[in-house]
C-alpha cells in the first residue's frame, strides 16, 4: 500500500489529539484525587455492602458484596428493559398499522395516542403513572372489596400486584417436553419446505406447530408426573390499619409504573417506524402480489413485511437503545435499577465516584452495543440477498 | 523526573511558608479557599433541597434554617456580610462530590459525621450543629406506638445515599424482622409515597421526620415513634487539605454556641464590649487578637453574633418557632442539661 503524507498526517494529528485529551483528563483526575486524599481502586467491590434492596432477581441482602449489589441493579435494569421492549414492540406495531387503517376512528385514535405520548417528557410520565397509581390503587385490605382482584387470586394494591406463585413438581420433565416440541416443529418446518419446493403442496405448518407446543407439555402433565400447584397470596395484618399480602409473588408498583411508562412512550416512536416502513414499500408491490393470486394475508406476510422490515429495523434499534438508557430514570420512583442501587446507594456508601461511574458507563455501553449487534445481525438476515 | 519536581515544589513551598510567617495575612495566603472566597465576594454553600428548619428556601428564594445559618456565620466572619452566600441545593447523592470537586466550599446539609466519611472520601467534619438520631414515623390510625410492634413484611420508605439505609438494615436485622425498603432519590418523593400509603413507615433522622411531617396532607395523622435507633451527629463539612478554612468554619459554629453560653445575643452584642468577663470581651472582639490566626480582623466573631445571632436564637427562629421540634432535647447547652459543649475561644 502506498501512503502519502497528506493522507497520514491528519490521521496522526487526530489520534494524538484524542490521546492527549484523555491523557490530560486522567492525569488531572489523578492529581486532584491525590491532593484530596482519595484512593483509587476497585477493591471495594468485594466488601460487604450492608444495605438491602427492595426487589431483586437473585438472592441478595446487605451481607453480600458490592459486586452482588451491582448484579442486582444490572439484572433489574435488564428486566425492565426486556419487558419494556417486548410491550413497546407489540403496541408499536399495532398502533403503527392502525395509523394506516382506512377506519377513521381507529386511524385518528392511533394518531392521537402517538402525538400525546411522544410529546410529554418521559420523567413526567413516569411520575404521573407512579403517583397516579399510588393515589388510585386501594390499600391491601380494601383490594377485594373495591374489586381490584381477578378470580380472587390476583390482587392489585398500592403496595404492588400480587400474583399466585407457581409450585412445580418434576419441572425438568416439563422443560424437556417443551424442548421436544420445539425440535419437532423445526423438523416439520424443514420437511414442509421440501414438500413445497418439490411438489408445490402446502402443509398447514402453523396449525401443526400450535398443536405440538400445547399437546406435548400437556402430555408431560398427564403421563410425565409433572404437577403444578399455586400458592395464592393471603391477606395478613401487620397493625390496625396496616396490611400486606403474603405468599405468592409480588410485583412492586415501581416496576409496574416504570414498565408502563417506558413502553407507552417508546411504542409511539416504534409505531412511527412501522408506519414509515409499510408506507415505504411501493404500491406496485402490493398490486403485483395480489395479481398473482396471493391472499391479503399472504401479501402482508410474504411481500410487504419482508420489505418493510428492512426500513423498520434500523430506527427501531435506536428506540430499543433509548428505552434501555431511559430505564435509568427509575431512580426517581425507587425502582432499584443499576443507577439507583449502584451509582446511587453504593456510590454514596463507598464514595468511589470515579470507579462506580466508570463501571456504570461501561455497563450501559455494553448493554447498548449488545442490543445493536443483535439487531444488526437480524437486519443483515432480512436484508436483500444479492448474489 | 516527577519525583524531583515534587521535591523541588515542596522546597519552594517551605521557603514561601517561612517568608509568609512574617506577614500578617499569612493565613489568607495559606488558605486557597479563603482567598478565593474573598476574591469572589461570596461563600459557596451546599444545602439540602428543602428541609424545613435546616435549610429551606421560601417563595422569594431566601434560605433559612440552622444549617443555612452556619454558612451565613462564615460569610459574616470572612466577608463582613451574612447575606453574601450562594446556596447550592444538593441531593444526598450529590453532596460529597460537589464538595470534593470544588463546586462548593462548605457542605451544611444535615450530614451525619461518621468515621468512613471523615476518613475515606476526602472530607473533614468540623463540628456538630445538631445532635440527631434515626426514628420512625407511622400513621396514628395503625395503632403502632412502638417499634416493638413492627411485624414481618413491613415496608419502609426512605432516601438513598444516607446512613439511614444502613441503620435501617442493622435495626431490622437485630430484631429479626423482614422488611421491604423503598428508597427514593429525593425527599419529596419519599414523603409523597409514604403519604399516599405506599409504605407502613417512613424512616430518617428524627429532625427530618418532624420537619417533613409539616409537609404532609394532614400532619396530625402521623406520629414519630419514641425509639431512636442510631446516633446522628449532624454538622458542616469542608474539603480535606485546607486547615485554615476548616478552622474558620469550625470556630464560626463554635462562636454561635459559645455566645449563647455567655448570654450574648444579636441585640446586646455591642453592649457586651464593656463586660467585665474577659471571655465575653474576647468573643465580641474587645480583647485579644483571635481573628489574626485565621487572617481575619478582630470583629469577625462580633459580626457573626450581630448578623446571625447565637445558636439559641438560630434554633428558636428556625426550629422551635416553626413548630418542628420545640423541645431542644440534647441540643441544649451543657450548662442546661444538653450536650452542646464547645472548646473555649481563647
Amino acid at each position: 500500500m502506498n501512503f502519502k503524507p497528506k493522507d497520514i498526517v491528519p490521521q496522526l494529528i487526530t489520534v494524538l489529539a484524542v490521546v492527549l485529551v484523555f491523557g490530560f483528563f486522567t492525569y488531572n483526575a489523578q492529581i486532584n484525587m491525590e491532593n484530596r486524599g482519595i484512593d483509587f481502586g476497585y477493591g471495594f467491590l468485594s466488601q460487604e455492602s450492608s444495605f438491602d434492596v427492595q426487589f431483586s432477581l437473585i438472592e441478595y441482602d446487605g451481607s453480600h458484596s458490592y459486586f452482588r449489589a451491582y448484579l442486582v441493579g444490572l439484572l433489574n435494569t435488564i428486566l425492565v428493559s426486556v419487558i419494556g421492549i417486548i410491550i413497546a414492540t407489540i403496541l408499536g406495531v399495532i398502533v403503527g398499522i392502525a395509523r394506516l387503517s382506512p377506519n377513521y376512528l381507529i386511524n385518528k385514535f392511533a394518531a392521537f395516542y402517538v402525538e400525546f405520548f411522544r410529546n410529554i417528557p418521559l420523567l413526567l410520565q413516569i411520575f404521573f403513572w407512579y403517583f397516579a397509581a399510588l393515589r388510585a390503587l386501594p390499600l391491601p385490605q380494601y383490594a377485594e372489596s373495591e374489586g381490584y382482584t381477578l378470580f380472587g387470586v390476583f390482587f392489585l394494591t398500592i403496595k404492588g400486584l400480587y400474583v399466585p406463585a407457581f409450585i412445580w413438581e418434576n419441572l425438568d420433565i416439563f422443560f424437556y417436553s417443551i424442548i421436544a416440541a420445539v425440535v419437532a416443529i423445526i423438523v416439520i418446518r424443514i420437511h414442509a419446505r421440501k414438500v413445497q419446493e418439490n411438489q408445490g403442496k402446502q402443509i398447514p405448518v402453523f396449525l401443526i406447530s400450535i398443536g405440538l407446543i400445547f399437546i406435548l407439555p400437556l402430555l408431560s402433565f398427564l403421563i410425565g408426573g409433572v404437577k403444578l400447584s399455586f400458592e395464592v397470596p393471603v391477606l395478613k395484618q401487620l397493625a390496625t390499619t396496616s396490611f400486606i399480602y403474603e405468599g405468592g409473588v409480588s410485583l412492586p408498583p415501581e416496576l409496574i409504573a416504570l414498565t408502563l411508562s417506558l413502553s407507552l412512550y417508546t411504542a409511539t416512536f416504534i409505531a412511527e417506524c412501522v408506519r414509515a416502513g409499510i408506507q415505504g414499500v411501493g404500491k406496485g408491490q402490493k398490486e403485483a402480489a395480489a395479481s398473482i393470486g396471493l391472499t391479503p394475508n399472504q401479501v402482508l406476510k410474504l411481500v410487504i413485511m419482508p420489505q418493510a422490515l428492512r426500513i423498520i429495523i434500523p430506527p427501531t434499534t435506536n428506540q430499543y437503545l433509548n428505552l434501555t438508557k431511559n430505564s435509568s430514570l427509575a431512580a426517581a420512583i425507587a425502582y432499584p435499577d443499576l443507577v439507583l442501587v449502584f451509582a446511587g446507594t453504593a456510590l454514596m456508601q463507598t464514595g468511589k465516584a470515579i470507579e462506580i461511574v466508570s463501571i456504570t458507563m461501561f455497563t450501559y455501553l455494553t448493554l447498548s452495543i449488545s442490543i445493536s449487534i443483535l439487531m444488526n445481525w437480524y437486519n443483515k438476515k432480512i436484508a436483500i440477498q444479492e448474489k | 523526573m516527577f519525583k524531583y519536581l515534587k521535591q523541588l515544589t515542596s522546597l519552594v513551598a517551605m521557603v514561601a511558608v517561612l517568608f509568609t510567617f512574617t506577614t500578617e495575612s499569612m493565613a489568607a495566603k495559606k488558605s486557597k479557599t479563603l482567598k478565593n472566597t474573598q476574591k469572589k465576594g461570596f461563600v459557596r454553600c451546599g444545602v439540602s433541597q428543602g428541609l424545613p428548619g435546616f435549610s429551606n428556601a421560601d417563595a422569594a428564594g431566601n434560605w433559612t434554617g440552622v444549617d443555612v445559618d452556619v454558612c451565613r456565620a462564615v460569610a459574616a466572619a470572612v466577608l463582613g456580610d451574612a447575606n453574601k452566600v450562594k446556596f447550592t441545593p444538593l441531593s444526598a447523592k450529590e453532596r460529597f462530590t460537589a464538595l470534593t470537586s470544588g463546586e462548593i466550599d462548605i457542605l451544611s446539609r444535615n450530614t451525619t459525621w461518621t468515621l468512613s466519611r471523615d476518613a475515606d472520601i476526602g472530607l473533614t467534619f468540623v463540628g456538630v450543629n445538631f445532635y440527631d438520631g434515626q426514628g420512625f414515623m407511622v400513621r396514628k390510625s395503625s395503632g403502632i406506638t412502638s417499634t416493638s410492634q413492627f411485624k414481618d413484611g413491613i415496608s419502609a420508605c426512605t432516601n438513598i445515599g444516607t446512613t439511614t439505609e444502613l441503620n435501617m438494615r442493622d435495626f431490622f436485622n437485630s430484631k429479626g424482622i423482614s422488611y421491604e425498603p423503598v428508597a427514593f432519590e429525593k425527599a419529596d418523593e419519599v414523603v409523597a409515597a409514604y403519604d399516599a400509603g405506599r409504605c407502613d413507615t417512613y424512616t430518617t433522622d428524627k429532625s427530618g421526620l418532624a420537619a417533613q411531617r409539616t409537609k404532609m396532607k394532614n400532619p396530625d395523622e402521623h406520629i414519630v415513634l419514641p425509639e431512636t435507633i442510631s446516633k446522628e451527629p449532624l454538622g458542616p463539612v469542608v474539603r480535606q487539605g485546607d486547615a485554615v478554612w476548616e478552622d474558620i468554619v469550625r470556630w464560626s459554629l463554635n462562636t454561635m454556641i459559645e455566645a449563647e453560653e455567655y448570654g450574648i445575643t444579636s441585640a446586646n452584642a455591642d453592649m457586651m464590649k464593656t463586660s467585665d468577663n474577659p471571655a465575653i470581651k474576647r468573643l465580641v472582639g474587645a480583647e485579644g487578637e483571635l481573628g489574626a490566626a485565621f487572617g481575619l480582623d478582630n470583629d469577625w466573631s462580633l459580626r457573626i453574633i450581630k448578623q446571625v445571632g447565637n445558636y439559641g436564637e438560630s434554633y428558636k427562629r428556625n426550629i422551635a418557632d416553626t413548630g418542628i421540634l420545640p423541645d431542644r432535647g440534647p441540643n441544649q447547652l451543657w450548662t442546661k442539661g444538653g450536650i452542646l459543649y464547645v472548646p473555649p475561644a481563647r
